[in-house]
């Protein structure tokens, strides 16, 4: 019998509290699981840590939670499409970690799959190397980027089954299947819910044991 | 200035072979393929997620599952593939991508590049740069020569950079220019411009070519 959990989008803001870490999967607002951001706007959590590509578009995707002032960290690649995010960083309201995008979308992998971190080139010489600790191998210099973790994440699929397996379509895969592996809680939006075993084991993308809750109702 | 964009992009066509992975940064660099010969044809990686980008979704139900990494809505061939956010950066960091044109705001006589950040101006992030210009096995950065007249090509980068010595070449719309262990090589100029003219233009010291050529651009095809 599958554990994994179905929930209404106002049981999901139950779900988020003051201070979490909170993964946003999705790319400027592509494979965004909107709904659940919605869920987190609800919920009212504060202070909360943000792991996400970006910073989306003001009143879209993270760029929604970023509007409530409900993120002090934000843990992200760029930000350029959210002007709101570059005033509220400028203010001093809001922290941001500079996060080169295969570094991030690599922390998360490691985090999810049990590792202590990995080395890169990415990043030697410039300001992210800044309290980094540089290893050489072979004569190349690498960061040691450590894994990155979070209480929840929040993934959009395309379909999901009924056991949580999941399939992404076009560019929305993006962050979604690492970030599912790097959670406690992980909840799956979808455009469309289907039978168990219905996707096809050969086409899931995001294997159901590691998700703990569906949000029930579909595409709009 | 449109001009100007349009004649660096016209000449880094030139630079792209057929069959090369090739991933194109945001503004100046999306304008290439409008110029590249109909004969050559590239297999585009977009950093969000697949190789295959084009420009367009040709089904209209994929429209909204598909952008590019700008954001914007776009299409995949039918011979493209969809990854993941590691995968993608496995292509780009890994060495499988062949070329990389991106833009620049300093360049330097090393090969640094400054692209991401003018602190306490513009916060706009790294996005994939830093890794692409690691990655990639040759990176062209495509940009104009100075910025209203302030060179960009610079003895040493003041911006912080984006990576320490991995530009190949620079192509700008006064001049081809090499990054070598001896210092940038002047390869091409443009014909509008004395070398003297483009030098004046240049902080760092330009060594010309013993095989110094006037640059050629493609037409536009598309």
């Amino acid at each position: 019998m599958s554990k994994v959990k179905r929930i209404t989008q106002s049981e999901a803001a139950g779900l988020f509290k003051d201070g979490m870490t909170i993964m946003i999967g999705g790319f400027m607002t592509n494979g965004t699981a909107e709904r659940l951001v919605d869920a987190i706007v609800e919920s009212g959590a504060k202070n909360l840590t943000a792991i996400c590509d970006d910073a989306g578009r003001p009143g879209q995707g993270i760029g929604k939670l970023i509007d409530t002032h409900q993120i002090k960290t934000l843990i992200a690649s760029h930000v350029g499409l959210n002007k709101v995010c570059g005033q509220q960083y400028s203010d001093g309201e809001l922290e941001i970690v500079f996060t080169p995008q295969g570094t991030l979308a690599e922390r998360i992998r490691s985090g999810g799959a049990g590792l202590g971190g990995f080395l890169t080139p990415t990043g030697v010489g410039t300001v992210v190397q800044e309290g980094k600790q540089v290893i050489e191998v072979d004569g190349v210099e690498y960061l040691l980027e450590k894994p990155l973790k979070a209480d929840v994440a929040i993934i959009k699929a395309y379909q999901v089954d009924e056991v949580g397996n999941v399939r992404y379509r076009g560019s929305t895969r993006n962050f979604n299947p690492l970030m599912a592996t790097a959670a406690d809680m992980v909840i799956v939006e979808a455009d469309e819910h289907v039978k168990a075993g219905a996707i096809g084991p050969e086409n899931v993308h995001t294997p159901g044991i590691y998700v703990t809750h569906i949000l029930e109702g579909g595409a709009n | 200035m449109e001009e100007k964009k349009q004649y660096i992009a016209a000449r880094v066509a030139r630079e792209l072979k057929d069959g090369d992975v090739i991933n194109l940064g945001i503004g100046l660099p999306t304008l290439v393929p409008s110029y590249v010969d109909p004969s050559v044809s590239l297999i585009l990686q977009s950093e969000n997620g697949f190789v295959g980008l084009k420009a367009v979704a040709d089904d209209p139900e994929d429209a909204p599952y598909i952008t590019n990494a700008g954001g914007a809505p776009a299409g995949i061939e039918p011979t493209g593939a969809f990854f993941n956010s590691a995968d993608s950066f496995t292509i780009i960091r890994g060495g499988h991508v062949d070329t990389t044109v991106l833009g620049a705001l300093q360049v330097d006589e090393k090969g640094n590049i400054a692209n991401w950040i003018i602190p306490g101006k513009i916060v706009a992030g790294m996005g994939g740069a830093m890794d692409l210009v690691v990655g990639a096995k040759r990176v062209i950065v495509a940009m104009e020569h100075t910025n209203k007249g302030k060179p960009k090509i610079l003895k040493k980068c003041t911006l912080p950079l984006t990576a320490a010595g991995q530009v190949n070449t620079i192509i700008t719309d006064m001049a081809v220019i090499e990054v070598t262990p001896k210092g940038l090589v002047l390869t091409e100029y443009n014909p509008e411009y004395t070398v003297e003219e483009i030098q004046a233009a240049t902080e760092a010291t330009l060594i010309i070519s013993e095989d110094l050529k006037e640059m050629r651009v493609n037409p536009r095809f598309a």
